[in-house]
């Protein structure tokens, strides 16, 4: 397996902590990611490392008993720590508050304490045997503030910090689910729901074990995500993920199945919206994409895994005062539906490589839907278009405009959320409204220019490609911009006719020209008069386009006089009531040019004819330098061809 | 339709008068250094119809060219002589290569009178025919000889005059038969391509249909797309284009459409769906796919004969005209297969563009007014003057003597470069207008009763501003 292969792997640097041990008790807090290594019950000291930060915290603390829980609020502001069954102890980490210990005991008589869960940075979820209770920490005060409490018989339960929901396992079967949701001081209850369990043979109680239940946020959605052995009973050819949609309002439904068609031991993750299932007895890993299309059965989709199985990509731990370093190949045991990884003394961020997956995904369409959903994708898709184009692996016009149909969806549908945002905006609503958010630009947006840039400029260039294929490839994204109704770019339609003149294509041009394939704009009607010394039409072209814009006229006008049209220029800037504002100058100058006698008389009477008409008089001003035009004037028809005021 | 005023016989004339088309006289073509010396003439002619005309004067006629040519030359060496005027006839010269001559000898319009002893008396209408329509024609004929035959020069390197002799034997017996001398007029001189209007994306999707047909058809070298005798795409240059197109707009199609008014389906189209006149056949080629004997011949053409020279094949399928160089019946079922199911979408695309563009046109009233527009630059031709072109005449709707006004317009519009303007009150209510602006040329027929000058002149403003809005002419 080459190391190209691998298509996960684990982040650089991983948070290292001290090994388990039996003075040092580690703990992993998932809503801050942080690990918790506690020496002594916290006695020579607390070391508290996150993936992010540098500087670890640490602390010292008093040993009152074994640590059971140890969490940071939201922000690392109040540190509570469990040590018994009945009650957690909490210390301020706010500067100017007081640090002395205080303690909150679960009001619920003979319950005892399975835990807690910080929801903001004051407010603190106690899970019991018995129910839940909802608390605000008052930090200045040293006490706590029951919000609320719910009464039920609790298995487990289970928390998803970046939806602030717990899932408590209720009934003997533990299969039946009820959700909470915690928002700024309120606890909402969500409609429970039952897992169902697969058919189990009658001696052994089936129930569903906290071990195969995990909770995610996939695409802004949250799921419950169920992992289903296979039952030696039924037909199914393996486990299965089974994934439950729990919205913010309404019932859960079950969605989708991930068919792992393997049978053992498995650990999930969920990385940038990707479910990592990894397998234990293979050592290897498959993922699951929500929005690749599956099999629909009419209430449920299918799916298979996007790509072959592989290994996590090996890590090289260097072992400190070693020169060497060692391999070893990584297994997840610890299941985490967040994204982090837990081995020996090291946490990690599990990551999707995607360039390996370029190679393992042949069908393009497809690629590209899993591509664009991913976070960092940018330069891997435009590396995909690259590649597509090269004379290697040359994809043929179907697959490219698919690909190409795929990049401007997205990229549409950014651009209409952007228009209507910037209607809104007009439109006078405030930019506080939480309705009006500016929509996120992600890397899946590629514009025009990123594939002008990265992709066909450098395409185009290639010599040894068949111009047809790169004629045929521009229009082909030309054409797709166009169904998105996307208005295409100037540079691409420059690309186009630079590679058309290269190959002398000038009649495919004009055809395209005929046909506005190439939209109207000014720099393009300059390239085309610029060509005009290789193709003549180019030049007819060109002022049909300036024509169009309607925005053009002065530059009309300059094109006619520099191909001595002076009288064309004329009748035109006339034509559109412009001749009362020219420069009698400048036509003049043009017609003496030409070196035609008649032409200069014409145009000079018209001037004459327009000084009558807007000054009472035909002679020119000083102001429009026209003194050496009248002395050439009288030179060649003599003084009395001028013409006379008209007096009344 | 008014009276014509000048020599149309109608009414009550035409029981004492005749009148004769102008016709072929003769056609031939001749090399000089074929047979330089005195008793070899014979050997300079390569054809000549009518062939049934002696051996001797052939001869003369040829020498007579020959000798016209040679003498004018030294009056003008680089533009010899095009045509020469005699009272009965006139004769229009043309060197499409080297030593090469053509000549083509049309009989002028007769008006057969009866005079009062009852004697006919024939009339010769010297001044009828317009030289530059039938130079064109003789162009033209040259030209589709090549585009089937490739050039003289060519027949020559490959078989010697004998062969160069068999193939004009073989082309032009059958050509000269299709020449309609009688109703040809200024569209020949134009040789213009009729362009199908078509909106962006439709179009866009015409080119990326063909780009994929020619990627996975691989010996299609080029792709001309064509709606309703109409050119939406073509892969060919301009020139190869302008004749092919000829060719195909009032030789092929109109051959093709007339079995089909009269029921006589190929067995393919019948088991297309929907009722549209354009799906999958082939116009050349094999009829039936299924026939494993079904015979791949497809007409050969030459293209860019001054510098690649290519031989390829035409294959004409119905809507989409292709060039590829060696097919073959297998090649044929991938073209249908590939071809057909994508072709039915895009049909319905164009077709209903077709409609939108008929509802249009077909909003505003029978305008009063006809016109022809042509322009050189990419030779787009529209004519509300000419009716349906059929393989016998392309019927105009306009009184003959308003067609050779045109003609002269055009004639006059040769001799200068400048833009001009030319109205000409003709007989009865009609003007006729000629505008050429930037190498375009607009023909107006107005028929407006009792209009002056300036009338006109503001109708064709107004015509120009309503059909030619998105192009610069100036008014």
């Amino acid at each position: 397996m080459g190391e190209e292969d691998y298509y996960l792997e684990l982040c650089e640097r991983p948070v290292q902590f001290e090994k388990a041990n039996p003075v040092n008790c580690v703990f992993f807090d998932e809503a801050n990611k942080q690990v918790f290594a506690v020496r002594s019950g916290g006695a020579t000291g607390v070391v508290v490392k996150g993936p992010d930060d540098r500087n670890p915290i640490s602390f010292r603390m008093d040993d009152k008993g074994e640590v059971k829980c140890i969490k940071f609020s939201l922000e690392n502001k109040i540190l509570a720590v469990q040590r018994t069954s009945k009650t957690v102890d909490f210390c301020n980490f706010i500067p100017d508050n007081s640090q002395l210990e205080y303690t909150q005991e679960c009001k619920t008589k003979n319950a005892n304490i399975l835990g807690f869960c910080w929801t903001s940075s004051t407010e603190i979820v106690f899970i019991t045997d018995q129910g839940i209770e909802f608390y605000q920490v008052l930090p200045e005060k040293r006490s706590l503030k029951l919000l609320k409490s719910h009464n039920l018989n609790v298995n487990w339960y289970m928390y998803c910090p970046e939806s602030a929901v717990i899932l408590l396992s209720t009934t003997v079967l533990e299969n039946v689910l009820q959700p909470f949701h915690f928002r700024a001081g309120t606890m909402s209850k969500l409609p429970k729901f039952e897992i169902e369990l697969p058919a189990a043979p009658k001696s052994t109680k089936p129930s569903l074990s906290e071990r195969d239940i995990a909770m995610a946020t996939i695409y802004g959605q949250l799921y419950v995500l169920f992992l289903r052995h296979h039952s030696r009973t039924s037909n199914s050819t393996g486990a299965e993920v089974v994934l439950y949609h729990l919205p913010r309002e309404g019932a859960c439904k079950k969605m989708h199945i991930l068919k792992l068609n393997r049978t053992g031991k498995f650990a999930l993750n969920v990385v940038d919206n990707l479910v990592v299932v990894h397998h234990q007895d293979t050592e290897t890993s498959v993922i699951f994409d929500l929005k690749l299309r599956g099999e629909f059965d009419g209430s449920v989709t299918f799916h298979h895994p996007v790509l072959p199985a592989r290994s996590i990509q090996p890590y090289q731990i260097p072992i400190a005062g070693k020169t060497g370093s060692a391999e070893e190949s990584v297994l997840p045991f610890h299941h985490v539906a967040g994204f982090t990884m837990i081995f020996g003394s090291y946490l990690w961020n599990l990551q999707v490589k995607l360039e390996p997956i370029v190679n393992l995904l042949p069908d393009k369409g497809r690629l590209m839907d899993f591509l664009l959903q991913r976070k960092e994708c940018k330069m891997v898709i435009l590396s995909v278009c690259s590649q597509m184009l090269s004379e290697s692996d040359r994809a043929s016009l179907p697959v490219i405009a698919t690909v190409f149909d795929k990049l401007n969806h997205e990229y549409k549908k950014y651009l209409d959320a952007e228009q209507s945002y910037a209607m809104a905006v007009e439109a006078g609503q405030s930019r506080s409204s939480p309705l009006l958010k500016r929509p996120v630009r992600t890397q899946a947006v590629l514009d025009q220019s990123d594939v002008y840039t990265h992709v066909l400029s450098a395409f185009v260039e290639k010599k040894e490609m068949p111009h047809k294929f790169v004629i045929a490839v521009l229009m082909e994204y030309i054409r797709s911009l166009n169904q998105f109704q996307i208005a295409v770019q100037h540079y691409l339609h420059e690309l186009v006719i630079k590679t058309l003149v290269q190959h002398n294509l000038f009649y495919m041009l004009h055809q395209f020209l005929q046909y506005h394939v190439l939209s109207d704009s000014k720099p393009l009607a300059c390239l085309l008069l610029s060509l005009e010394s290789f193709y003549p039409p180019a030049h007819q072209l060109s002022l049909d386009m300036l024509k169009r814009l309607s925005t053009a006229n002065d530059e009309i006008v300059e094109v006619l006089l520099s191909k001595h049209q002076v009288l064309a220029a004329l009748r035109f800037i006339r034509g559109i009531g412009g001749h009362d504002n020219i420069s009698a100058r400048k036509f003049l100058d043009a017609a003496k040019q030409t070196e035609d006698n008649m032409l200069f008389y014409t145009i000079f009477r018209f001037f004459e004819q327009r000084n009558q008409r807007l000054r009472g008089s035909p002679n020119f001003t000083p102001g429009e330098h026209c003194e050496e035009h009248v002395a050439f004037f009288k030179q060649i028809f003599g003084d009395q061809a001028l013409m006379r005021p008209t007096t009344f | 339709m008014a009276a014509a005023a000048a020599g149309a016989g109608s009414g009550a004339w035409a029981a004492q008068e005749k009148q004769f088309p102008p016709a072929l006289l003769s056609f031939f073509i001749y090399n000089p250094r074929f047979g330089p010396r005195e008793g070899e003439e014979e050997n300079k002619i390569l054809f000549y119809h009518p062939n049934e005309v002696e051996k001797n004067e052939k001869i003369r006629n040829v020498g007579l060219c020959e000798a016209i040519v040679q003498f004018t030359r030294t009056f003008s060496p680089s533009k010899p002589a095009k045509s020469l005027h005699t009272q009965k006839n006139r004769q229009f010269f043309n060197e499409p290569e080297e030593n090469f001559w053509m000549v083509m000898v049309v009989r002028n319009p007769i008006i057969e009178k009866q005079s009062k002893d009852g004697k006919p008396i024939i009339e010769y209408q010297e001044e009828e025919l317009l030289d530059k329509v039938y130079s064109s024609v003789l162009q033209q004929c040259y030209s589709m000889y090549k585009l089937f035959n490739g050039t003289f020069l060519k027949a020559m390197e490959d078989g010697g005059v004998k062969l160069l002799k068999e193939r004009l034997e073989k082309f032009f017996h059958r050509y000269l038969q299709t020449l309609h001398l009688q109703s040809c007029d200024l569209l020949d001189i134009f040789g213009g391509i009729s362009f199908f209007p078509l909106d962006k994306m439709t179009y866009l999707k015409i080119q990326s249909f063909i780009n994929r047909m020619e990627e996975s058809l691989n010996i299609v070298k080029y792709t001309a797309f064509l709606y309703n005798d109409q050119l939406i795409w073509s892969g060919l240059e301009q020139d190869d284009m302008r004749i092919l197109y000829k060719y195909l707009t009032t030789s092929l199609f109109p051959r093709h459409i007339e079995p089909e008014l009269a029921g006589r389906d190929s067995p393919i189209r019948a088991e297309m769906p929907g009722n549209l006149q354009h799906y999958g056949r082939f116009l050349t080629g094999p009829l039936n796919l299924n026939d494993p004997d079904a015979k791949c011949r497809f007409p050969k053409i030459f293209v860019n004969t001054d510098d690649t020279y290519e031989e390829l094949h035409l294959i004409v399928y119905k809507v989409t005209t292709i060039f590829p160089s060696h097919p073959t019946l297998d090649f044929c079922r991938r073209l249908d297969s590939i071809v057909g199911p994508q072709l039915t979408v895009l049909a319905s695309d164009i077709c209903e563009q077709f409609n939108i563009n008929k509802r249009m046109s077909g909003s505003e009233k029978e305008p009063q007014f006809k016109f022809i527009y042509f322009n050189h630059m990419n030779l787009a031709e529209k004519s509300t003057v000419h009716m349906r072109k059929t393989p016998s005449v392309s019927l105009t709707s306009v009184h003959p003597d308003l067609m050779k006004i045109l003609g002269d317009i055009n004639s006059d519009f040769t001799r200068v470069d400048e833009d001009e303007e030319i109205i000409v009150k003709a007989m009865s209510d009609y003007w006729v207008v000629g505008k050429k602006s930037d190498r375009r040329e607009l023909y107006v027929i107005l028929n407006q009763k009792n209009a002056n000058l300036i009338e006109v002149n503001e109708e064709v403003k107004k015509l120009c501003a309503t059909q030619f809005n998105n192009i610069f002419f100036l008014d």
